[in-house]
Order: C-alpha cells, then structure tokens, then sequence
C-alpha cells in the first residue's frame, strides 16, 4: 500500500485548506473527542434546523492530516442531513475505517467522497484519526454534551 | 552464557574482545531484530527509549531458562529449582553492583518502572504522608511517575505539587528550591527525560531533598541505558528502573531502596513468598526485598535482565561515547533543517532527541518515516503536562541505543525531507 491512497488529495487538500473550522452559534449539539493515544482534541459544534435537518456545522483544534480532513469532509458531507441520515453515514463509514485488512469486500456505496478513507484501514495505526471526528458527532447528537475518546 | 560468568568477564572492562576501539557493526551484529526490512527497506531503529532491541545472549539467556532450568524458585529442593534460584539471586547481587548498592538486600525485583514507582508511591505515602502533606514531583515526568502519586496522595489527603521547569525544559532549581520550604515529605523526578533526554542535575535535587529532610525517588528509567548510575554517589533514597529499555526483557524492573528505609515500609501486594508466617490470628512479613516480592516473579525475565546490564557493562564507557556522538550528530542534522524545530534542546542530553516539523503532524510524521523504514515514536510519550508546558500536543523522539549509527541518523533526515515536501 503506498502513501498516496493514504493520503489521497482530498486529504491532503481538506488538510491544507479545512471547510467548516469555525465554532457555530447558539448549536443545540456539542462534544469533544479527544484522541489520548496521541494527544489530539476535537471540538465539535452543530445545530439542526426545524425540519430537524443539520443547518451548519463546524469543529476545531489540533490534530494530524488524517484527523482534520476527516472532520472537514465530515461537516460538508451532514450537513443538511437528518439526524437518522447522519448515524446510517456514521455506520457506513465506520466499516468501512475498520473493515479487515484482508476483507474481500467493502461496502462504498453512499459513502460519496469520504471514500477517500479507504486506505486507512490498511494503517491499522492511524484508523482512530479517521474514526475520532465521526465518534464525537456520533457522541454529540446521541448523548447530547460528551467527551470521547478513541480509547 | 549465565549471568555469573558473564558479569565476572565484565569486572575488569578488558575482557570483551570488542571495547576498543568501540566497533559497531560488531555490536550491530548482536541484535538480530536489526537485520530486517520493513516496507521494503532496511530497518533503522530509532526507539530505543520506547524498548530497546534485545542482543542474542539476552534472547538466548531467556531461552535457557524455559529450556532447561525451568522450575519455581525458592521453593522447590529439587535440582531445576535449586539451578533456577541461583540464577534469579545472582542478578540480584550483580544489580547491586551495577548500581552501587550496598547490599543486595536494597535490590526489588518487580514487573517493571511502572510497578516499582506504584510500589513506592503506594507504601511510602502510607508511611510516611499525612493528609495536608505535600509530594512534589517533576512537570517533566512520564505519567506513570505522576498518576500513582496522585492516587496514593488521594487516599491520605495529601497534595502532590508540580516541580516548574525553565523555558527549555529543564527543571527550575529555584523554584524547586522554595517548593522545598513548604516541607515536602518526597520529592519524586527522572533521572532522565523519556521525551527530551534532557539529564537532571540528581546529585544536586536529591541533596538539597535531604537537606529540607523530605524523602527522594528518582525514576531511572531512560537512565540506565545511557549512563554510569550510582545510587550511592547520587546520594538518593530510591531509585527505580526497567530491565526492557537495557536491553533486557520486557516485564522486569527494579526498585533501589536504601536498606533502613526499606525496612520501614510496609508490604505492598500480598501473596506467597513475601510472608514470615501467615496465621489467622495475624501474618507476619518477610524482610526486603522478599516483603515486596509477592508471588512467582518474572524468573526467565530478572535472569535475561542479568545478561543484559553484563552486555551493557561489557561495551563500557565506549558505548556511551558513541552513542552521544551519534546523538550530537543528529541534533546537528536536525537543526540544519529550515523546518524543523527541537523541542527540548539541552547539553545535558542523553538518549533522544525530540522534535517537531512545521505544518506536519507528528502522526503523518510517523506513518512517512515508517514507510521509510524509519522507526521513531510520535505523540506525547506519557508526558502530557511536558507538552503542555513546550504547547505542543505531540513530538517527534529519535532515540538511540548502543546499536545507532550516524547513517541512522541520515536515513532519518532524509525522510524528514521527504516528509516535508509531501505535505509541502
Ligand atoms: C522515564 C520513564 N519512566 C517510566 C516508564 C515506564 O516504564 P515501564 O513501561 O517499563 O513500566 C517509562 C517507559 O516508557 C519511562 O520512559
């Protein structure tokens, strides 16, 4: 496996350049995530609308290329998702970050540009930086005001 | 090779064929785990102060004892047992040595650095610390030197409070000096920095401990490898170390405790051997170290431990030379890279060097000098009140053992460079 299918340049470019860095006013969903294996923190704020639709969404702190891309391409791809849409993506995303290395087949369909994770599963060391800004959404809309860890 | 003949052969320095001048192909040629490739390419081993890698005499040491003296100790009459317990005590009066012990009786063996600070931290503060009492304990610490003084000073009440250090990361002697007028009751630091390699000056901290009458633990961890320890010369009252980063086993370690101070400690875990008689009606308790030794020990563990500070002793003072040549190399390497930054650059330095990339996470920097061939270690190395007080969350360490080369060190730079241009 070569770096560059870990690194794709949606990676490297949402990296450079995240979407989405921002705290959000008055959100009704917030959670922090935080990372111990490496000292990452992730700080995640949202607000849905009345149709209960993610109206905006935004994250911040410090974390690796891995880390921040996920949690930018995260933002863009919630947002005007409802709250059910968001979990099946969670789900889906999920597996696919931590399907086995050897797995013959792995489910892609609807996961849109956050395929660009694929290639982290084959670096079992570094799928919790893909996996901490999904686990902290997941935490910030099910349990309401949370602190997770990867651990 | 046992540990005896080994540790004799090391008494006069002379007797190794490989001292000087010091050869390090030749040492290369000890480690077997060096002779490998990783995606790829050649190894170049660069955490050593996570584990260092383990010689053949070592590996085979450990070997012997499963193969053939393969018994409990102190408990059975029968041969196996009677070959096995000699082994496992001649350590003890070899680590005696090693250290400048008085008596081997001051020799803990426990399960590793973590276990042997628990050990103290547990039954010094039911000793000796009240509730309003304070332990100070370095900002620079590994965790595993902070949490189980919290947890022990939790219990009595008692306050643990953080030694500052100064901008570069070494402690600060003046403001440790007024902490120590508030009248701690221990004072607890490294010897050695696991994250920076930054040395602390232990003769001074442990005697101005003594002088303001509280009770000093050094943990040795990262200091074993790298340098000649002498708990008497260090003036110190306990001492703790792991046999894993010496080029010894995983699972062993040791804890130093002056004999009378020992003597007044409590047990710590209960169990079988650490006894005098065990009634109902009330159990009493051996003398150390057999009081702080409950259960079977890790016996093939403390025996390769044995063969490995003998190894350590057998390459001398030459090793160390080498080693900080190859550290001095790289410090100088690193600095010369525009993007680079040294976290934690002192002249009292042994072991590793840390540091950070502009614009690169330690963790993309890892995984990039992993496809490398590069093994190095990122992330906050269990000191995370360190990081802060450097504000930053994470590092880069290059560590060093006997076996290091300054090709090493080139190997690592350049994929440094590489690293920068794929981020760039
Ligand atoms: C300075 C220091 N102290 C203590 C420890 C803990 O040692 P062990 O994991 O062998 O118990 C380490 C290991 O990382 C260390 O570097």
């Amino acid at each position: 496996m070569d770096l560059g299918e870990l690194y794709q340049e949606l990676i490297l470019d949402h990296n450079k350049h995240p979407r989405n860095f921002k705290r959000v006013a008055e959100c009704t969903h917030h959670a922090r995530g935080d990372n111990p294996l490496c000292g990452d923190k992730l700080s995640l704020e949202l607000v849905f609308d009345e149709s209960g639709r993610v109206r905006d969404i935004g994250f911040q702190g410090v974390g690796c290329a891995i880390s921040r891309a996920s949690s930018s391409l995260m933002t863009e791809a919630v947002k005007g998702k409802t709250r059910a849409e968001v979990l099946a993506l969670f789900d889906l995303f999920h597996r696919m970050a931590t399907a086995p290395m050897d797995a013959e087949h792995v489910e892609m369909a609807g996961l849109g540009k956050l395929e660009a994770f694929s290639g982290v599963r084959e670096f079992p060391m570094r799928v919790k930086c893909a996996t901490l800004a999904w686990h902290t959404l997941h935490a910030a809309i099910t349990e309401g005001d949370s602190l997770v860890t990867t651990e | 090779m046992t540990a005896e003949q080994s540790y004799e052969d090391a008494g006069d320095g002379l007797a190794h064929p490989f001292v000087k001048p010091f050869d390090v192909q030749k040492v290369r040629n000890d480690f077997p785990a060096l002779h490998q490739t990783v995606h790829g390419k050649p190894l170049v081993y660069l955490d050593s102060a996570a584990t260092s890698l383990k010689p053949s005499v070592v590996i085979d040491a450990v070997a012997s004892v499963y193969g053939r003296d393969c018994a409990n100790i102190h408990r059975g009459v029968h041969l196996l047992s009677a070959r096995a317990t000699e082994r496992f005590e001649a350590v003890r009066t070899q680590v005696a040595e090693h250290i400048g012990a008085s008596s081997r009786s001051e020799i803990v063996f426990t399960s590793g650095a973590t276990s042997g600070l628990n050990l103290l931290a547990s039954t010094l503060t039911q000793a000796h610390v009240r509730s309003g009492d304070r332990v100070l304990v370095s900002m620079m610490e590994h965790h595993s030197n902070i949490v189980p003084w919290q947890l022990a000073c939790e219990r009595v009440g008692a306050m643990v409070v953080p030694i500052p250090l100064d901008k570069a990361g070494a402690l600060s002697l003046e403001a440790y000096a007024n902490l120590l007028d508030t009248k701690p009751k221990i004072v607890a630091f490294t010897h050695v920095s696991n994250a920076t390699g930054i040395v602390n000056p232990v003769q001074k901290i442990a005697a101005m401990a003594r002088d303001a009458g509280a009770l000093s633990v050094i943990d040795g961890t990262q200091a074993v490898p790298h340098l000649e320890v002498n708990v008497a010369e260090i003036g110190v009252d306990f001492y703790v170390f792991s046999s894993h980063k010496a080029y010894g086993p995983n699972g062993v370690g040791v804890v130093y405790g002056h004999k009378a101070l020992l003597d007044a400690l409590p047990p710590y875990q209960g169990g079988g051997d650490m006894i005098r008689n065990v009634s109902f009606s009330g159990t009493t308790f051996a003398d150390p170290p057999t009081r702080f030794e409950a259960g079977t020990p890790n016996i093939s563990g403390v025996i390769g431990m044995g063969v490995a500070l003998a190894y350590l002793r057998n390459l001398g003072s030459d090793a160390r030379v080498h080693e900080k040549s190859v550290l001095n190399y790289a410090k100088t390497r690193l600095r010369e890279l525009p993007q680079v930054s040294l976290v934690g650059d002192s002249e009292h330095q042994v072991g590793s060097v840390s540091f950070v990339i502009e614009g690169v996470h330690p963790h993309d920097v890892g995984t990039l000098l992993d496809k490398a061939g590069v093994a190095v270690r990122v992330g906050h190395h269990c000191t995370q009140p360190l990081m802060e007080h450097f504000g930053v969350p994470a590092t880069v360490r290059a560590s060093f053992g006997v076996y290091s080369t300054c090709d090493d060190v080139d190997r690592l730079c350049d994929a440094v460079n590489a690293t920068v241009a794929f981020f760039r």
